[in-house]
């Protein structure tokens, strides 16, 4: 530590760290654009400078290591003429729009030029002009005239995404911001450059003129999408959601948050919203009120249970529902004497039901990733399905840690990855195993009699021994399995093998959540195997029909893991019941829908993965006859006569659901009693499927996210196939083909990526596009049928476009 | 693509980094590629990044930064003249006026059998012989006089 004087304050501060740092310690203000404290150090907008004493000249603060005895004055005379000169010449060629700014108000620029700025330009020459750029659908560059060149998205970009999409172009004058060749910024994090951006060069496309930033009210709240949980701040507006910036919540997600977070309340907007009750009376949809709807709901649920039984009762609910939605939702069916509860809904291997030691969680803080120094990620789209923890992976393996993948699929995570096992899905226990197997010689150490004989037979290959040796080197190791992992067939015994792996380094392992609320489902008890009522999992209630639905949230034909067996379920189902914000397709199988809220409506609580309760205050009032799903809940508790229905605020739903917010003793993934057999299952003829759940098809809000859903992240999924298969088919990349799974098929444009396994075929689940297949994993069979209707033409390859030829 | 021959230079010019440290070899894979094709396209720069791992954006930015690389057909021979200060004391603007009659081109542009091209350029650091051009950016022209330039444009015209 060195002491160091600011502005007459004495400061102690860590060897290395600038003026900078100190000051913010001291609390003292030093004006700065291009200085963010997650990027690296430019020094290039100078609007820092500081007097040093016996340093000949000012010298901007962020640069400058702080030295023992240092005397600084922020406010000296010299200072503050530096600032103002440096102040001056930014201002040259800074439009004076401010008016018309969508930056107007909360502007760096504008609120230093106010501290330190002339009234008036002694500047007659010429402005400089920036011609705008298109580098998307989600950041506007309409006003790069603005830009100060301070370059924080291009480290942004650099350091951060992980991939540089910005840059700056030519020099001196001429310089400007730009991508290659007005090619669109694809990285799932862009966002965060709108934030980052001092000034108005870089704003929001979907926010463009649609309000001033002093006439915004603003809310915090949490995302509803990955497992994160990010912290927002939702600015409405008129009662409506206009704008989701990031809320700071350093062991969260720090400053940032994902475009899918940012851009999704678009569909919090979205006309398709379900404004009213509906009932389908003689084959038509009428708009009812609550009292009537409600009642007609508790008269079927009624009858289908006196007459056929309570089990024949089911409840499907997505994990991106809030805790206490869950909780009631729960209690109801049980209440009414049924158990058929599940979230899990792309969930497929259901073995490890109650011998799971808790919630399935992420096994470690989230800001303990960071510290990790070697991974092994485990059937993971990482990028897309958890960008910010992907993130902070890569800051990880920037700081010498290594991460090992084994997964279906070899998307680029843009990060170094030293160790990559890419194999069908069908060999994922397998390669495991064998990891596991290398890593005990390595070790020298025993396993558990049972995972021994089971391992014992699998042959090491190189990339297993190469995995292993690397995991074998580390400190911190950290075990993840994605959502690939979970929805995988052999998911329990692929976390059995995690977990010892992850013992035999003294590491830790844990599930990457795959919504917000996964933890917070399980907690909530919205699986068929907690409580005194037990009923059936998500794939029982469809391969056995039940009688009746509930549906919270849920899109069967994109939500679950075999739509095709979802939507015969429904179409047989003597009722179902829609509880959605959306009127979506349920209006075909449906009999009641019912209009419940997203996220910023309502009060609620999500558990995220690392089991932090996060609980948050609605942002606006319901749209038009919309209710919070937690009030619908208590009413429909009510009308069946179930008791303990009578709470007046969902903080008391809360209190009885989750008692306390310390978790840590209801979080648990080992499992016991589960039998390890390495066989590869499905090994038949065909190709074997390989789904991933496109980042904005996930959920049902992220669905009607206008902007995103013009961004190439969105673009309708093409079948992926090695480039040998592509030959023996005798179709080349853009061509149509037939794909079928179960009773249906699809027509979808086939792309070669050789990153893929021969045997394997990329198709994407989750999208309209492909809803009418069967199970997420399996055997799916690819031909060249001819249809007339073409699919559209735009699809994607792990983050780059690629345009039909 | 890049040409087997450009390959070859680069691996070359990459024996002097450090093996993870590929993108230093960036100026010199742009200069490779201008002096087999006398320009450097936007899909070349994309060659190059893929060749040495690098952003597509980082590439450009060190081509549009760099005055002596040609971001568009530059004839087969461009000449760039120095008009910084030295060279601008010494008549520089003479030179160029005098090239612009004889070309028949402004500055920036090509002639239009595509034999001349002519260029503003940054200071070569050669002061003393100023005022200076330099062909093609490997021979450098100094203390030049109207004859000398015709003499030297003569030259070029018969090669």
């Amino acid at each position: 530590m060195i002491n160091i004087e600011i502005d007459g304050k004495l400061v102690e501060t860590e060897q290395g760290s600038t003026v900078m740092d100190a000051a913010h310690k001291a609390g003292v203000y030093i004006p700065h654009f291009c200085y963010h404290k997650k990027l690296s150090i430019s020094a290039n907008c100078r609007m820092c400078l500081v007097e040093v004493e016996k340093a000949p000249k000012p010298l901007p603060a962020c640069a400058t290591p702080a030295a023992d005895g240092m005397k600084v004055h922020t406010h000296s005379e010299l200072a503050v003429k530096a600032q103002k000169g440096v102040m001056e010449f930014l201002l040259i060629n800074h439009p004076l729009d401010c008016p018309i700014c969508d930056q107007g108000g909360e502007c760096q620029l504008q609120d230093v030029a106010m501290g330190y700025g002339g009234g008036e330009s002694r500047y007659t020459e010429e402005k400089r002009v920036v011609s705008p750029k298109q580098i998307g659908e989600l950041i506007s560059t309409n006003e790069m005239s603005r830009c100060i060149q301070c370059t924080r998205c291009v480290r942004f970009g650099q350091e951060i995404a992980g991939i540089m999409e910005l840059g700056m172009a030519n020099r001196t004058e001429h310089a400007q911001i730009m991508s290659f060749v007005n090619s669109s910024v694809d990285s799932e994090l862009s966002g965060n450059m709108i934030d980052l951006c001092p000034v108005g060069a870089l704003t929001s496309k979907p926010f463009r003129y649609t309000a001033r930033s002093w006439e915004l009210s603003r809310r915090k709240s949490v995302s509803p999408h990955d497992g994160l949980g990010s912290n927002l701040a939702v600015h409405t507006k008129d009662n409506k959601v206009v704008r989701v910036v990031a809320a700071e919540n350093e062991a969260v997600n720090e400053c940032w948050i994902s475009d899918k977070d940012r851009f999704s309340y678009e569909g919090l907007n979205s006309p398709e919203r379900l404004t009213r009750p509906m009932i389908k009376q003689d084959g038509k949809w009428i708009e009812v009120d609550w009292a009537p709807a409600l009642e007609y709901v508790a008269n079927g649920l009624r009858q289908i249970a006196s007459n056929a039984g309570a089990e024949h009762i089911a409840a499907l609910a997505t994990p991106h529902s809030t805790f206490e939605e869950l909780y009631l939702l729960q209690k109801l069916l049980r209440g009414i004497g049924s158990g058929n509860v599940d979230y899990r809904l792309r969930q497929s291997d259901f073995s490890a039901d109650g011998k799971q030691a808790g919630a399935p969680w992420l096994g470690m803080p989230v800001a303990d990733i960071n510290a990790a120094d070697r991974f092994l990620i485990v059937g993971s789209f990482l990028r897309k399905d958890h960008p910010l923890l992907a993130q902070r992976i890569r800051q990880a393996v920037k700081h010498g840690a290594q991460a090992n993948i084994v997964h279906a699929a070899d998307d680029d995570l843009l990060m170094p990855v030293v160790n990559k096992a890419i194999i069908a899905p069908n060999e994922l226990l397998n390669m495991l195993a064998q990891v596991l197997k290398a890593l005990a010689s390595e070790k020298q150490t025993a396993l558990p009699a049972a995972v021994q004989q089971a391992v014992a037979a699998v042959t090491v290959t190189a990339a297993a021994g190469a995995i292993a040796q690397s995991l074998s080197g580390g400190q911190q190791v950290a075990v993840l399995l994605g959502n690939f992992a979970q929805q995988h067939p052999q998911a329990a015994q692929i976390g059995l093998l995690a977990e010892q792996i992850a013992a035999l380094c003294a590491g830790r392992f844990g599930y990457l959540g795959e919504a917000a609320n996964s933890v917070g489902a399980y907690l909530a008890g919205a699986v068929p195997f907690a409580g005194d009522v037990q009923g059936m999992n998500a794939a029982q209630m469809l391969s056995e029909p039940r009688k009746a639905y509930l549906l919270l949230n849920v899109e069967p034909e994109l939500d679950m893991h075999n739509p095709q067996l979802a939507m015969n379920a429904m179409r047989a189902a003597d009722m179902v019941v829609a509880m959605s914000a959306y009127k979506h397709h349920a209006m075909d199988y449906a009999d009641v829908l019912l209009p419940v809220v997203p996220f910023s409506e309502t009060s609620g609580t999500f558990v995220n993965t690392e089991g932090r309760a996060q609980s948050f205050k609605g942002a606006v009032k319901p749209l038009a006859e919309a209710r919070p799903a937690w009030k619908v809940l208590r009413v429909l508790g009510n009308l069946l006569d179930v008791s303990g229905f009578d709470y007046d605020t969902s903080e008391a739903v809360r209190a009885e659901g989750l008692h306390t917010l310390s978790l840590d003793d209801k979080l648990g993934n080992r499992i016991a009693g589960v039998e390890i057999n390495i066989t590869a299952d499905g090994n038949g003829a065909g190709l074997q499927r390989v789904s991933d759940v496109p980042i904005y098809s996930a959920d049902a809000l992220v669905r009607r996210a206008v902007s995103l859903q013009k961004t190439t992240d969105a673009a309708v999924p093409c079948v992926m196939l090695h480039g040998s298969e592509l030959q023996k088919l005798g179709v080349v990349s853009g061509d149509t083909v037939k794909v079928s799974q179960g009773e249906a098929s699809v027509q979808l444009t086939v792309q070669a990526n050789n990153q893929l396994p021969p045997g394997t075929a990329r198709v994407a689940a989750g999208h309209p596009a492909t809803a009418a297949l069967g199970a997420m994993f399996g055997t799916i069979e690819i031909t060249t049928g001819h249809s007339t209707k073409q699919p559209e033409n735009a699809c994607q390859v792990a983050g780059h476009s690629v345009e039909r030829a | 693509m890049l040409s087997a021959h450009i390959q070859e230079q680069i691996n070359r010019e990459l024996k002097k980094y450090p093996v993870d440290q590929k993108q230093s070899a960036v100026m010199s894979a742009l200069r490779f590629v201008q002096d087999e094709k006398g320009w450097i396209s936007t899909d070349d720069m994309s060659d190059v990044a893929d060749f040495l791992g690098m952003a597509n954006m980082a590439v450009l930015e060190v081509a549009t930064f760099y005055h002596m690389y040609n971001l568009k057909p530059m004839g087969k021979t461009t000449i760039t003249v120095c008009t910084n200060l030295s060279c601008t004391l010494c008549g520089a603007e003479e030179t160029v006026a005098h090239l612009k009659v004889r070309l028949g081109i402004g500055l920036g542009e090509v002639t239009a059998d595509g034999k001349f091209g002519l260029r503003e350029g940054e200071c070569m650091g050669a002061c003393k012989d100023a005022p200076l051009f330099t062909i093609n950016n490997k021979r450098l022209c100094g203390r030049l006089s109207n004859e000398k330039i015709d003499q030297i444009l003569a030259e070029l015209d018969k090669s």
